[in-house]
């Protein structure tokens, strides 16, 4: 085989190899995804699906029971909430009126959250807590 | 006001460095010391490549007839640089006379 | 007055990281040495005042000034000094100022280092380096990130550092993190320079290679800092998420091993030119997305630090930054392509190329992974998220690959290797690896996990092609130099500081693997709830709580908590025996949660995991007292003592502890068993040491430069008199 004839080939064979590799990762992707979803669209959803929960936890509402936790999820900006069941590690920052991710599904009226799914975001350091106006 | 002050202060410090040079008109190093530092950077990147060669070749990685090959092309750029360097130093040697 | 000197060594920087800009490029355009000069000494003000700048907040934390917004805002009196003084870059406002200092020192150095080279290029990369830190100083002195905001009421006391982050490794890692980013600005500049210039010879890696390998070796060290702080910082004993911020500072990370193997071909053949250039492009670019990430908002993180309002203008920068790069190297593609051509498919370069082509689609899996939910968004309409699952499917066949082919590198040369070279260097190292294969399936469990079987075997044949290039290599020299076998191995690694620095570093690598893959696939994990004195079984170990612990102000870490919960745990395995002690860490609520007693028990809590390192494997422990029982009694407190003196408070607080720690409750418990964990650390510092090796100037270099310049200089003298 001449070289110019070689090269195409390798170049097919590469050019094929990418395709391949990226219509994989795009079925992977596609096909294991959560959706995220703020209270208000996991209550509005009845079919059970599994979400990505994403809100605030209402205060007072945290009670240890055992191994498990049980807690309210608010719309970031709002009032429905949704009561959460969960057990597994639970992160050092989680506490009244923090952001929090949950990964389970509704059951029963309770969002079961799924075993150490449960992430809490580090307070926001970089946005002013002190009260008080800047100069 | 303090803001003033210092704005001012630091403004003329940086002015006075930055502007040095451009007033006396300053070439930073002469066209000759950077060819120079150039070439000898080359000629040790050269002087590596040809290392390496005699290093894989005792090595056992390169064969006897590759590495006559690869020995002499590294050696005749080496000689080039080496003779970019000298033409440097007569150059210099000329404007010194 | 500090404000007023901090902010204006800011405004006054930005104007010289502008004229640094405008100058370098006039200078580059018209080719006046002068104006080169002029813009250089901006860089290295910019440098100085930036170092003022940081002098004059640290004076303010150190001060405990809660008139600076600041330092009201994460640290207080009763923070320790160490993390007053590095409190300054968990803020926002904070991190840039150090990003823009670590920009200015490291660019000062470098055109220090290369005033005398690269003529045409270095007033253009000046430049570039300007355009940089004007962007970064812009965020602060014009788009209101300013690190000198004052409060118009300083509150008594401030929030006090955030109790995850009193670590060391947390303090180290920023710094570590964004010199590594900040460094690969280096090259990149150079790139343009060059590009610009239309020089396509190799003289602008050559100028810059220790810079990037410098910047890949912070990046990666500070990625390790961070995988080791959330191991043995946080309660959930893992090390990587696949976050997004985590992903984010590995992809830069990806990209610049890709360059910094790929730039040897366009040194030795002259090949793979706009390969190169894209990488390092890409590799700024995603360092700079990295840099944005942690701070936008724009994904689901559990670092994400809420939206702020500098996503557009960040947004804004990477774009003018990617567009110009790479209308630049296509408008130079016809200069950067190159006649020479791939001889062989078994050849270095070849590998290289393939090395790249591995690299890039690992960070474009880890991309597509970190950006779903944008990408879904846009496709299907709802934000989607992939998880670990994916990210570990995905990623973990293109490891594989790479470790092969970290094996075969070191193997090969230039041009092209006969069958017969590549038979004797790979005789020896499939051997092991295939001993090594059979000793796993007969002896241990490693055949129950496919991948990690695999893994194994590969980090088998790389150390043991390490090996043998180590050992050919000081034999080689010794039929030269009849030295010793110590005294060969020692002048070989002298002599030869890239490549075997650099075999070290795939060592490092392979070992670092070693740890990942056996510490993923074979620990045991048990989350329990134990009473005193009960006991539970893991992985053969018999752990069982002895009694609970409770402390005031006895923090071992040295992190200024007040109060302490823990146990007392005792671990048994045949004879093996020793204690653990977990505890939790618990801060005063500042935000009002809770009364004057409760607040103490309310506030944040932090996880001191006790873990007992091992070469063979880790045991790690962590708690999660019930403080339930305590709950009537601190209502009582707070009602009763609510206004009662400090001292009393105290000693109420100090009771309340010790019912604690003598009503002996229930508590849950993680337990972590992890093989051979201990050796991804260990696989870091192999890669440090590489690094640190390929680094080292060589003394015979820098002699002779020392000789021209003794030389020049006699030669002006002499012309002079």
């Amino acid at each position: 085989m001449d070289p110019a004839r070689k090269r195409r080939v390798r170049l097919v064979v590469a050019l094929t190899a990418a395709v391949l590799l990226a219509g994989a990762l795009v079925w992977a992707s596609f096909g294991e995804a959560e959706g995220a979803a703020s209270p208000s669209r996991v209550l509005r959803d009845r079919s059970g699906r599994p979400y990505q929960m994403t809100g605030k936890v209402v205060t007072g509402s945290i009670r240890h029971e055992g191994e498990k936790v049980l807690f309210r999820v608010r719309d970031r900006n709002g009032t429905a909430s949704v009561p959460v069941l969960y057990s597994g590690v639970v992160p050092d920052p989680f506490r009244d009126g923090r952001e929090v991710i949950v990964s389970g599904h509704m059951s029963r009226g309770v969002f079961v959250g799924q075993r150490d799914s449960l992430v809490t975001k580090c307070p926001s350091k970089f946005q002013s807590k002190p009260s008080g106006k800047t100069i | 006001m303090d803001y003033a002050i210092a704005l001012a202060v630091f403004a003329l410090a940086v002015a006075l460095v930055v502007i040095g040079p451009l007033r006396h008109g300053q070439q930073g190093e002469a066209a000759e010391e950077a060819r120079r530092e150039d070439l000898e950077a080359a000629k040790e990147a050269k002087y590596r490549e040809i290392r390496d060669a005699e290093l894989d070749h005792r090595m056992g990685k390169l064969s006897d007839e590759d590495f006559r090959t690869t020995d002499r092309e590294l050696r005749s750029q080496a000689l080039e640089i080496l003779r970019a360097l000298d033409e440097l130093d007569s150059g210099q040697a000329e404007t010194r006379r | 007055m500090t404000g007023a000197v901090g902010f204006a060594c800011l405004t006054i920087g930005l104007l010289a990281a502008l004229y640094a800009a405008g100058a370098g490029a006039y200078a580059g355009h018209t080719g006046r040495r002068e104006v080169a000069v002029s813009a250089r000494r901006a860089i290295y003000c910019l440098a100085g005042l930036l170092a003022v700048a940081m002098v004059m907040l640290e004076s303010a934390y150190l001060r405990s000034d809660f008139s600076y917004k600041l330092v009201a805002q994460n640290s207080s009196t009763d923070t320790p000094t160490f993390y007053k003084l590095t409190a300054m870059w968990s803020s926002q406002e904070g991190s840039l100022l150090l990003w823009a200092f670590l920009l200015s020192a490291y660019s000062s150095l470098v055109l220090l280092a290369t005033r005398r080279r690269l003529r045409d290029i270095a007033p253009w990369a000046t430049a570039v380096l300007g355009v940089v830190a004007a962007f970064f100083l812009s965020l602060m002195v014009v788009f209101g990130q300013d690190p000198f905001a004052r409060l118009a009421a300083p509150p008594a006391q401030g929030n006090g550092l955030e109790p995850l982050l009193r670590h060391p490794a947390m303090m180290i890692h920023p710094p570590l993190l964004y010199s590594g980013y900040v460094g690969f600005s280096i090259p990149f500049a150079f790139a343009i320079g060059a590009l610009i210039r239309r020089r396509t010879d190799a003289e602008w890696i050559r100028a810059t290679r220790r810079f990037a390998l410098i910047a890949w070796t912070f990046l990666g060290c500070g990625i390790l800092i961070g995988a080791l702080w959330s191991y043995s910082e946080l309660g959930w004993g893992g090390y990587w998420a696949w976050d997004p911020v985590e992903n984010a500072a590995l992809m830069p990370w990806l990209l610049g091993t890709a360059l910094l193997h790929s730039v040897m071909v366009q040194e030795k053949r002259g090949m793979l030119k706009v390969w190169n250039a894209s990488l390092v492009v890409g590799t700024f670019t995603s360092a700079l997305i990295g840099t944005f990430l942690v701070r936008s908002g724009v994904l689901e993180s559990i670092h994400a630090f809420g939206a702020s309002t500098l996503g557009g203008p960040f947004l804004a920068f990477i774009a003018v930054v990617l567009v110009g790069s790479v209308a630049l190297v296509i408008s130079r593609l016809d200069s950067l392509r190159t006649e020479a051509r791939l001889d062989s498919l078994l050849s270095r370069e070849a590998f290289f190329l393939l090395n790249n082509l591995v690299l890039v689609a690992l960070c474009l899996v880890i991309f597509w992974g970190t950006f779903f939910p944008l990408i879904s968004e846009a496709i299907t309409g709802s934000k989607e998220s992939v998880g670990p699952p994916f990210f570990n499917r995905a990623t973990v066949p293109l490891a594989l690959v790479l470790v092969a082919l970290a094996g075969i590198g070191p193997i090969l040369t230039w041009r092209r290797v006969t069958a017969s070279t590549l038979r004797r260097a790979l005789t020896a190292p499939l051997a092991v690896a295939g001993l090594a294969l059979i000793a796993l399936v007969a002896f241990t469990g490693a055949g129950r996990s496919g991948p990690s079987l695999a893994m194994f075997t590969l980090i088998a044949f790389v150390l043991a092609v390490v090996g043998q290039e180590f050992a050919r290599g000081a034999a080689a020299r010794r039929l030269v130099s009849h030295e010793s076998w110590p005294a060969a191995l020692a002048a070989l690694v002298a002599r030869n500081r890239r490549r075997y620095g650099g075999y070290l570093v795939h060592a490092g690598i392979a070992v670092l693997l070693l740890g990942v893959a056996a510490s993923s696939a074979f620990h045991a994990q048990k989350d329990v709830r134990l009473l005193p004195g009960q006991s539970t079984r893991i992985d053969g170990y018999t752990v069982t709580y002895r009694q609970p612990t409770a402390a005031i102000l006895d923090d071992r870490a040295g992190t200024g908590a007040p109060l302490s919960f823990g146990a007392v745990v005792d671990v048994r395995r045949g004879r093996q025996h020793w204690v653990m002690r977990p505890s939790r860490n618990y801060y005063a609520a500042t935000d009002g949660t809770g009364g004057a007693i409760g607040r103490f028990f309310m506030g944040d809590s932090t996880s001191e995991v006790d873990l007992r390192w091992g070469l063979r494997r880790d045991v790690w422990s962590a708690i999660q007292p019930d403080l339930t029982s305590l709950i009537a009694p601190i209502r009582v407190a707070d009602r009763r003592f609510a206004n009662a003196p400090g001292r009393v408070q105290a000693l109420i607080i100090a009771a309340l502890a010790e019912r604690y720690r003598t009503h002996a409750p229930a508590a849950t418990f993680r337990f972590i068993v992890s093989p051979m964990i201990a050796w991804i650390w260990i696989g870091g510092a192999i890669v440090l040491l590489g690094a640190l090796t390929a680094l080292w100037p060589a003394p015979e270099a820098r002699r002779r430069r020392a000789t021209s310049l003794a030389a020049a200089r006699l030669g002006r003298e002499l012309s002079r008199a």
